[in-house]
C-alpha cells in the first residue's frame, strides 16, 4: 500500500515538473523518460536473468539512428511509426547477436556484448556516407499522435507535448515490463538466473528463455534509445561507444538491479547527479568513480535498498 | 517393455573408461538401486541415462526412443526427471516459485509473457498439492536457502516430482539427511510417487538400509562394469558381490 502510494505520488511529481516554471530541469526528465525505459530491459536482462550486458548501448544507438533515418533521410515523422520501426529493428538486430551471446554467460557474455556495441561503434564512426560519421544524424522533430505542434518553439515542444508523451510511454514501458516480470516467462527467467543447471532438469530451456530476454531488452533499449535523441535532434556514434554501456550498467547498479523500480530511481539520480557534478567541477568522471565505489561497497542492492526494506533483504 | 533400456554403454573421460559395456532395463512399476564403491560409475551412469553426458558407445531408449545425449530438457519433456546428490535448487525462489516452475514446464506454459502467474488457479492448486505431498504446504511462501537441509531435499525432490515424469532417477536421495530422517524422506517420496502415478523409480544410493527396504531390483556397479542385476535376496546371497560392492556383512 505504501508502495503504491510512494509511485502515485512519483507519477505526479514528475508530471507537475513542467508546470513548475524551471524549463531546464524539464528537459533535464527527457533522457531520464528514454533511459529509464532501456534500463527496464537490461535489468530483465541482468537482474532477472542474470545476464550482464556491456553492449545495451548497441540497441539505444539503433533505436536512436532508426529515428535520424526515419526522419532525417525517409521524411517519415510520425513517432508512433519510428518508435514500431526501432523495435522492429532491435529484433532483426538482435536475432542474430542474441543466438550467439546467449551460448555464453558470465564474463563471457559481457565480453562479446560489448564486442558488438564497439563493431556498431565503429560501423557508425566509418560508414560516413551512411551515418554520418563522426557527425551524425540530424533527428527531426517528429509529429505525436499525427499533430506537429507548428506554433511550438523547440522547449514548448520538448517540455510541453513531448514531455508527457515520453512520460506516458514510460509508464507503458513500465506496466509492460511489470507483466513481463510477474508472468510464468519471469518466473522461468528468475529460475535461470538462480541456478541454470536445475532451470534445465525441471524443463525449462535457459538458451532458449535467454534468448527472448535478450531480444525483449534490446526492444526496450531501442525504444529508448528513440526517445534521448528528440531533445538533442542528433544521433552520434558515442551512443553506442562502450562508456555509454558503462554508464547504463552505472544506472542500473546505482538504482540497484535486485528491485523492480531500481533502474527507474538509477537513472533518474544519474541525470540529475551527472548534471549537478558536471557544472562543479571538469574532474566529474572521478567524481561519478567515488559514487559508484562508495555504493556498490555501501549499498549493494542500490539506492532503492534505502527505500524498499524488501530490496535491503533481498527479496 | 522396459520403460528405460540401457545397452552396452561405455563411457570414456580421455583414457580413462568410466563405463564399460553396462546394459541396464528399468520396467514400469519397478523401484531400482544402483549400487557400488566409489568410482564404480553410478553418477556417470545417471548423467548418461538423463542426457547430461552422452555415452561413448551404445544406446539409452526410453519409451523405446533413443534418448543419449537429448540433454535434460527434452528429457524431462518426454517424462523423465532427476535430482541430484547434492541439494539443487533455486535459493532466491520460495519453495512455491520452486515447485511452479516445474509445473509450468509440465503444463507448457512457461512461456507466456502477459498471463499473471498470482491469477493461474491450475497452476496454484498443483503446487499446492505437490507441496502437500511433501509435506511443505506451511513453507511456501519461505524463500528457498531459508529452509532446513532435510526441507530442502525434500523441495529439491519435489520440484522432480512436479514435472508429473513416468519415470525418476534420483541420485542418493537421502545424502546429507540425518539417519532419523532418512525413511521418512523414503516413505514420502515413494508415498508421492505412488499419487502421482510415477511408473519407475531409479535411485543411487549408499545407504543399504534404504536400498534393502524399498527396492525391487538391485544393480550393482564395480570399476564401469555390473557385477550383478537381480532381487535383493539374490545381492544377499552374492558374497563376492556382498564383499565388493558393500564391504562388511549386511546386517
Amino acid at each position: 500500500m505504501i508502495g503504491r502510494l510512494a509511485l502515485a505520488v512519483a507519477t505526479v511529481g514528475v508530471a507537475v515538473v513542467p508546470f513548475l516554471g524551471r524549463d531546464y530541469y524539464a528537459t533535464l526528465m527527457l533522457p531520464f523518460f528514454g533511459y529509464g525505459i532501456a534500463l527496464l530491459g537490461l535489468n530483465l536482462l541482468f537482474g532477472y536473468t542474470g545476464l550482464l550486458s556491456f553492449g545495451h548501448a548497441l540497441f539505444v544507438a539503433l533505436g536512436a539512428y532508426t529515428a535520424a533515418y526515419m526522419t532525417s533521410a525517409f521524411g517519415i515523422l510520425h513517432f508512433e511509426v519510428i518508435l514500431l520501426v526501432s523495435a522492429l529493428a532491435a529484433l532483426v538486430i538482435g536475432v542474430p547477436i542474441g543466438l550467439l551471446c546467449v551460448r555464453y554467460v558470465k564474463i563471457y557474455f559481457g565480453m562479446l556484448t560489448l564486442a558488438f556495441g564497439m563493431l556498431f561503434y565503429s560501423f557508425l564512426y566509418k560508414f560516413y556516407h551512411l551515418t554520418g560519421g563522426d557527425e551524425g544524424m540530424r533527428v527531426l522533430r517528429p509529429k505525436l499522435l499525427g499533430q506537429s505542434f507548428p506554433t511550438l518553439d523547440k522547449v514548448e515542444f520538448l517540455i510541453g507535448p513531448f514531455y508527457f508523451y515520453a512520460l506516458v510511454l514510460l509508464a507503458v514501458a513500465t506496466v509492460v515490463m511489470w507483466r513481463i516480470v510477474r508472468s510464468p516467462f519471469g518466473l522461468c527467467l528468475r529460475s535461470i538466473r538462480e541456478n541454470p543447471n536445475k532451470a534445465e532438469y525441471v524443463g525449462v530451456s535457459v538458451r532458449r528463455y535467454r534468448f527472448y530476454a535478450f531480444l525483449l531488452a534490446g526492444v526496450f533499449g531501442a525504444v529508448g534509445g528513440t526517445i534521448l535523441v528528440v531533445p538533442t535532434g542528433l544521433a552520434d556514434p558515442l551512443l553506442a561507444y562502450w562508456t555509454h554501456s558503462g554508464n547504463l550498467v552505472f544506472m542500473l547498479v546505482l538504482g540497484g538491479f535486485a528491485n523492480f523500480f531500481g533502474p527507474i530511481l538509477g537513472a533518474f539520480v544519474f541525470i540529475f547527479l551527472q548534471d549537478s557534478v558536471m557544472s562543479l567541477t571538469q574532474y566529474w568522471r572521478f567524481i561519478f568513480g567515488a559514487i559508484l565505489a562508495v555504493v556498490v561497497i555501501f549499498f549493494p542492492r542500490g539506492l532503492m535498498s534505502l527505500l524498499d526494506p524488501r530490496a535491503r533483504a533481498g527479496a | 517393455m522396459a520403460l528405460l533400456e540401457a545397452k552396452n554403454i561405455r563411457k570414456f573421460y580421455g583414457d580413462f573408461c568410466a563405463l564399460d559395456g553396462v546394459s541396464l532395463s528399468v520396467a514400469a512399476g519397478e523401484f531400482v538401486s544402483i549400487i557400488g564403491p566409489n568410482g564404480a560409475g553410478k553418477t556417470t551412469l545417471v548423467n548418461v541415462l538423463t542426457g547430461l553426458a552422452t555415452p561413448t558407445t551404445g544406446t539409452v531408449r526410453f519409451k523405446g526412443e533413443e534418448v543419449a545425449g537429448i540433454g535434460p530438457v527434452r528429457l524431462a519433456r518426454r517424462g523423465m526427471a532427476r535430482s541430484f546428490q547434492l541439494v539443487n535448487i533455486f535459493p532466491g525462489l520460495t519453495a512455491g516459485e520452486t515447485i511452479a516452475v516445474a509445473v509450468l514446464s509440465r503444463l507448457g506454459r512457461g512461456r507466456r509473457l502477459w498471463a499473471s502467474l498470482a491469477r493461474d488457479a491450475e497452476v496454484a492448486a498443483s503446487v499446492r498439492d505437490v507441496a502437500e505431498l511433501f509435506g511443505l504446504s506451511d513453507k511456501l511462501s519461505r524463500p528457498a536457502r531459508t529452509l532446513p537441509q532435510g526441507d530442502k531435499k525434500l523441495l529439491d525432490v519435489a520440484s522432480a516430482f512436479a514435472l508429473g515424469p513416468e519415470i525418476i532417477l534420483l541420485d542418493e536421495p537421502t545424502s546429507g539427511v540425518s539417519t532419523r530422517d532418512k525413511h521418512l524422506i523414503m516413505e514420502v517420496l515413494v508415498g508421492a510417487a505412488k499419487r502421482i502415478g510415477i511408473k519407475a523409480i531409479l535411485q543411487v544410493e549408499h545407504d543399504m538400509d534404504i536400498v534393502f527396504g524399498y527396492s525391487d531390483r538391485i544393480v550393482a556397479l564395480h570399476q564401469g562394469r555390473v557385477l550383478a542385476d537381480t532381487t535383493p535376496a539374490g545381492i544377499r546371497a552374492d558374497a563376492q558381490v556382498i564383499a565388493t560392492v558393500v564391504g562388511k556383512p549386511l546386517s
